[in-house]
């Protein structure tokens, strides 16, 4: 195991069989990808090449079937599905394509939600969420739902929440895969800007190459292994 | 985890679909309404009959004629076995004795017609069954000698023949065309579930026998009322009484051609039928408190196939297990509890309508809604909420994050 603090995100030999039924799946097949603190890196390759299992893997929803992977500097290849809930809470952050608001709960109680499951309680809890709107330029929106928000908006929000805990770093699912090109624009912008303001890892998973082109580093998986560019 | 939050959440989302939330709390409202309205009214009868029973003296016994069913040919009850329970000397446990007799009657007076109880009464009778006068003399020993034809009128007789229930003594009426002076009016005693004692007439014993009640048997009394010395002297009194008519009748022990009742006995009975009654119809109204559990359980289940997303979004925030199962059992209680509460409140009004129809029809039951009923009541529904909820809110927090995120 690697003690290099640097990587802030570090698989090894990272393999993935999922057992349907009779067939096993292969999904990844001995991976290796190291990210390091502060990096933006974008994930790509076409459906059925890993791409998934190795974000969901990333962001801790998954194990490796065997491999090395160290998050932040905490090995969680073999933890309970308690502590990988844990470690969920305070080192990752998702921003989903499809969103996932709360349809029935505020932009505040959204941005809240990650708080809820860890220490920080009540008032220090809405400052934080209030903190994170205003940094996504929602300041003033912050006692909306979902439905009286426009995409772009509601991808802020997601944003906002998956920020609010101070993560590690940030998944981000075809963060704009769901919007219009202005409004994706202004996503990347936001996503991207925060990585400088805050030096926060951002993670991208997209079929879009234009997406892939604004990030320092493009990983393209295929057959479950990294392709060698 | 804040519990406050969580309160609220899960309203949220129980308000979010009031339609469907209103409609599973129903079946727990129902339930637990009559199960509360069954234990109320069960209870207020209950006390009722036993406030009855004990309100006629709890140290009386009645003893009528004929034993069990297989003996043959009772003898009847006499003034002369009334005679011998009163010696002092052979019965000390027992203070007065009051044989009577007593039937039907048409009591006429100004054209006024009533048909009534009457019973024929020796002076003893007063003071034995606690009778007082709201005027007037009781039947006295004279009166008893002479055959007198005087009577005593029950409070409903004297309304119903006369229009008031003071003022009578000296009037006239008529009783199976019989002509009887009215020497007293009997104190009013309220409706009872054996038959009102306001609507009654008492007459002498000797009267009775004579003009009204005729009889196979001179001298035959139909109960013979005894008043033990005390309550707890009852069953020494129950015995002596035994012994004496066994050894009048002749009859072999165990085969007693006599019954001998106390008011002990018609406690326990009274009490027995209502207490199997209450548990019937209440067992009853718990099953439709089951069936409203299942209707919660079903509701859980849907509700938890329908946010699975929402579950799986929730995990990969960072919910654990444990966060999850609380989420789904805090709403399936909160469920039941506002069902248990409206239950509670609704029961209430129930047996407040059963009170007001009871009591207009005269026979007045105060339902008590015992804290015992209340809390069972509670306790019951949440213990419902969470054990029907808890399935549904397992299978929740087993969802895994991927596999959910990703459901459609």
């Amino acid at each position: 195991m690697s003690d290099n603090n640097d990587w802030v995100v570090n698989g090894r030999d990272l393999t993935k069989i999922y057992t349907m039924g009779d067939i096993e799946v292969h999904a990844l097949r001995g991976l290796s990808v190291q990210i390091g603190r502060g990096e933006v890196v974008s994930i790509m390759g076409p459906s059925g090449s890993g791409k998934s299992t190795l974000m969901n893997i990333f962001g801790c929803l998954d194990r490796p079937t065997s491999g090395e992977y160290c998050l932040d500097g905490e090995s969680v290849a073999n933890l309970k599905d308690e502590q990988l809930a844990d470690i969920r809470n305070r080192k990752v952050g998702f921003v989903f394509q499809t969103f996932n608001l709360l349809p029935r709960s505020t932009a505040l109680t959204n941005v809240e939600l990650p708080l809820r499951y860890s220490p920080p309680n009540g008032r220090k809890r809405r400052e934080l969420a209030k903190e994170a709107l205003v940094e996504v330029g929602l300041g003033d929106r912050i006692t909306h739902r979902p439905n009286e928000l426009s995409g772009g908006q509601q991808q802020r929000v997601a944003i906002a929440r998956a920020l609010v805990n101070d993560p590690a770093i940030v998944m981000a699912d075809e963060p704009t895969g769901n919007l219009d090109s202005k409004s994706g624009d202004e996503i990347m912008e936001l996503l991207l800007g925060l990585n400088q303001d805050r030096g926060t890892t951002l993670i991208i998973v997209t079929h879009d190459p234009e997406i892939a082109e604004q990030t320092q580093r493009v990983i393209n998986i295929r057959d479950g292994v990294v392709a060698e560019a | 985890m804040n519990y406050l939050q969580s309160f609220i959440e899960a309203s949220e989302s129980l308000l979010a679909n009031k339609m469907r939330s209103g409609l599973t709390v129903l079946g727990i409202i129902i339930g637990v309404a009559a199960v509360i309205a069954v234990l109320a009214i069960g209870n207020g009868t209950q006390e009722s009959i036993l406030g009855e029973i004990q309100g006629v003296g709890t140290n009386l016994l009645f003893v009528t004629s004929g034993g069990s069913e297989d003996i043959s040919n009772p003898k009847p009850l006499t003034l002369a076995d009334a005679e011998a329970l009163a010696d002092q000397f052979s019965t000390p446990s027992i203070d007065g004795v009051a044989p009577v007799l007593n039937g039907r009657v048409e009591v006429t007076f100004a054209g006024e017609n009533k048909s009534t109880t009457v019973v024929g009464v020796t002076p003893d009778y007063a003071s034995v069954r606690n009778v007082g006068l709201s005027e007037g003399e009781f039947v006295s020993d004279t009166d008893l000698a002479g055959r007198s034809a005087v009577v005593l009128l029950g409070t409903e007789v004297a309304e119903d023949l006369f229009g008031r229930k003071s003022g009578l003594v000296g009037e006239k009426v008529r009783i199976e065309g019989q002509p009887f002076r009215v020497i007293g009016v009997l104190e009013e005693k309220g409706g009872s579930s054996m038959g009102s004692e306001d609507d009654q007439i008492l007459v002498p014993m000797t009267t009775a026998q004579t003009r009204l009640l005729q009889r196979s048997i001179p001298n035959q009394v139909d109960i013979i009322y005894i008043q033990a010395v005390a309550s707890d002297a009852v069953p020494q009194a129950s015995l002596e009484i035994s012994q004496i008519l066994t050894a009048r009748h002749r009859t072999m022990i165990g085969e007693e051609d006599f019954s001998i009742l106390s008011q002990q006995d018609f406690l326990d009975l009274a009490s027995t039928i209502t207490g199997v009654l209450t548990i019937f119809l209440g067992g009853i109204a718990a099953i439709s408190l089951l069936v409203g559990g299942i209707g919660i359980m079903n509701i859980m289940m849907v509700s938890v196939v329908e946010r699975t997303r929402e579950i799986g979004l929730r995990k990969a925030l960072g919910a654990r297990r444990i966060d999850i199962l609380s989420q789904f059992l805090i709403e399936s209680s909160l469920l039941s509890l506002m069902g248990g509460f409206i239950g509670i409140l609704l029961g209430w009004a129930l047996s407040l309508i059963v009170e007001m129809i009871a009591a207009g029809s005269g026979t007045p039951i105060v339902p008590a809604m015992t804290l015992e009923a209340v809390l069972l009541a509670v306790l019951f529904s949440a213990g419902i909420g969470i054990f029907f909820g808890l399935y549904p809110a397992n299978r929740a927090s087993m969802l895994e994050p991927v596999e959910a995120l990703r459901y459609e």
